[in-house]
């Protein structure tokens, strides 16, 4: 059974039993515009929740894409290098940056679920 | 102050409506709320690159000058050849201060019995109380808060500018015109931001909407906001002012010693031309240049530039990705023994020392109408 959660700063997560695969969410893509490249974690690094894990540079800016719970890397997106807008085009789907081994999942319980984001975006404009 | 109030304190351009309808993502900058993007800033640039948009300039500062000699009055302020001028013309120039710092740059248009000055968002109120202080006795300035001004930048400006107005397309580039547009006043220039051909367009702000819907209405034309200026400026090797340009920095190290014409250089008269004119003979100890990085990662406003070893050679004052170039390119000062073209010289990202050169501006081919 998989779930999804998301952070206040705009990640989600989707869990699958001890695995979760990490990106962030259409509200962030937009936000960001274009998105030319994305800077992925190495495959191994331990990371604890909130620690900056990724960087997403648009034509805009860069911003930092933080590990929304404690884990281990396990996999990393190696089509994001070759097709940066995926992030953009798909950023909940083939836009994914990430997936780790949680090693926390008490974390998990402190992100919001799917309605709860929606109402957190609206609360937002 | 919450966000809501500084929103609230923003001013707004005639052609805010339109920007709203038109779904724009707006955002502040230099005190007014202005369209970042609509469809998005590759979309857009390219279009420009490739076809033509449509741009609000609207929060640029514009003032008409008169007097007996505005042009002699402007020359103790700039450091252009601002006599020569031709009625008709206009001409990209530079404010300085006495260290020979530039204070703003700006165009300067000659109407033939009045001169009007654009100058940046930024600097508008600054330069203006500078202008009304310095040469007040000499000429009367009418600030321009009324007006909108529109940019129509691309290859194809010419042909669809000229649907509306045939006259326009034989005007000159860096020439100005009265024309009307339909029954709209206008007073256009052949000129722009983007290095592409182009046109300005100043209207009264009554009909700012009217006039944008018209060309807007275009096959061709799509419009853009400040972020594909900003990376369609940055290709054209063109200077922001407050990140490439600022009061320490003078028009030698920014490589615009060009825009000091040859009897400004013999005589001088303008603020800091003792300090500009030795720079220009000595040689600046920084100077501008572009910088292409390897790689994917942008180097942006701020970063470390070094030479291959590490050490500091200066820092970067606009970077970002190159829609047109397809690789990340910057703009910064460096040490003059590191200006020359194909230096090798690295940009610090994030503690990463990203490998680039510096190659000669812009780093698209201007293509201004000839």
């Amino acid at each position: 059974m998989t779930s999804m959660r998301y952070t206040r700063e705009h990640e989600w997560i989707r869990v699958d039993g001890e695995i979760g695969t990490v990106g962030i969410t259409d509200y962030a893509q937009e936000q960001l515009g274009d998105v030319v490249f994305v800077e992925l974690p190495e495959v191994g690094r331990q990371v604890v929740k909130g620690d900056e894990v990724a960087v997403v540079e648009s034509v805009k800016a860069a911003s930092e894409v933080y590990a929304p719970v404690s884990g281990d890397v396990t996999e990393t997106n190696e089509k994001l290098a070759e097709e940066p807008a995926t992030v953009n085009s798909a950023p909940t789907a083939e836009g994914w940056f990430f997936k780790m081994r949680i090693t926390a999942s008490a974390e998990l319980d402190d992100l919001m679920d799917t309605a709860t984001y929606k109402d957190y975006v609206d609360s937002l404009d | 102050m919450t966000e809501a109030a500084a929103t609230q304190a923003l001013k707004r351009t005639p052609l805010y409506d339109l920007h709203r309808k038109l779904g724009a993502k707006l955002v502040p900058f230099a005190g007014y709320e202005m369209p970042l993007q609509y469809d998005g800033i590759l979309a857009e640039h390219r279009h420009c690159r490739n076809q033509a948009v449509l741009f609000d300039v609207s929060h640029m500062g514009m003032a008409l000058l008169r007097g007996d000699d505005v042009a002699g009055a402007l020359e103790t302020l700039v450091v252009g050849d601002i006599r020569s001028l031709g009625a008709g013309r206009l001409r990209y120039t530079l404010m300085t201060n006495e260290s020979g710092g530039i204070v703003d740059d700006l165009m300067v248009i000659n109407g033939g019995y009045y001169v009007v000055l654009v100058v940046n968002a930024a600097r508008k109120d600054h330069d203006f109380a500078l202008i009304r202080e310095r040469i007040g006795d000499r000429i009367d300035i009418d600030v321009w808060s009324d007006r909108a001004l529109l940019a129509l930048q691309g290859p194809a400006a010419a042909s669809v500018l000229a649907r509306f107005v045939p006259a326009s397309r034989h005007m000159l580039f860096m020439t100005m015109e009265a024309l009307k547009v339909g029954d709209i006043r206008c007073g256009i220039t052949r000129s722009g931001y983007t290095g592409e051909d182009g046109f300005e367009i100043a209207v009264a702000g009554e009909h700012a909407a009217e006039l944008a819907d018209m060309i807007l209405g275009e096959p061709e034309v799509m419009p853009a906001g400040l972020g594909a200026r900003d990376t369609l400026r940055l290709e054209a090797g063109l200077c922001l002012y407050g990140q490439d340009l600022d009061e320490t920095t003078t028009p030698v190290e920014a490589g615009l010693g060009w825009t000091i014409g040859r009897r400004r250089r013999e005589e001088g008269g303008f603020p800091g031309d003792e300090i500009i004119l030795r720079q220009m003979a000595e040689g600046p100890k920084r100077k501008r240049v572009g910088i292409v990085l390897q790689g994917k990662v942008p180097a942006r406003a701020g970063a470390t530039i070094t030479d291959r070893w590490g050490k500091d050679l200066g820092r970067i004052t606009s970077g970002g990705f190159g829609p047109t170039v397809e690789a990340p390119i910057a703009m910064g000062y460096v040490n003059p023994d590191h200006a020359n073209e194909n230096a090798l010289v690295s940009a610090v990202v994030r503690g990463q020392s990203l490998p680039g050169r510096v190659v000669s501006l812009p780093f698209v081919p201007h293509r201004y109408a000839t």
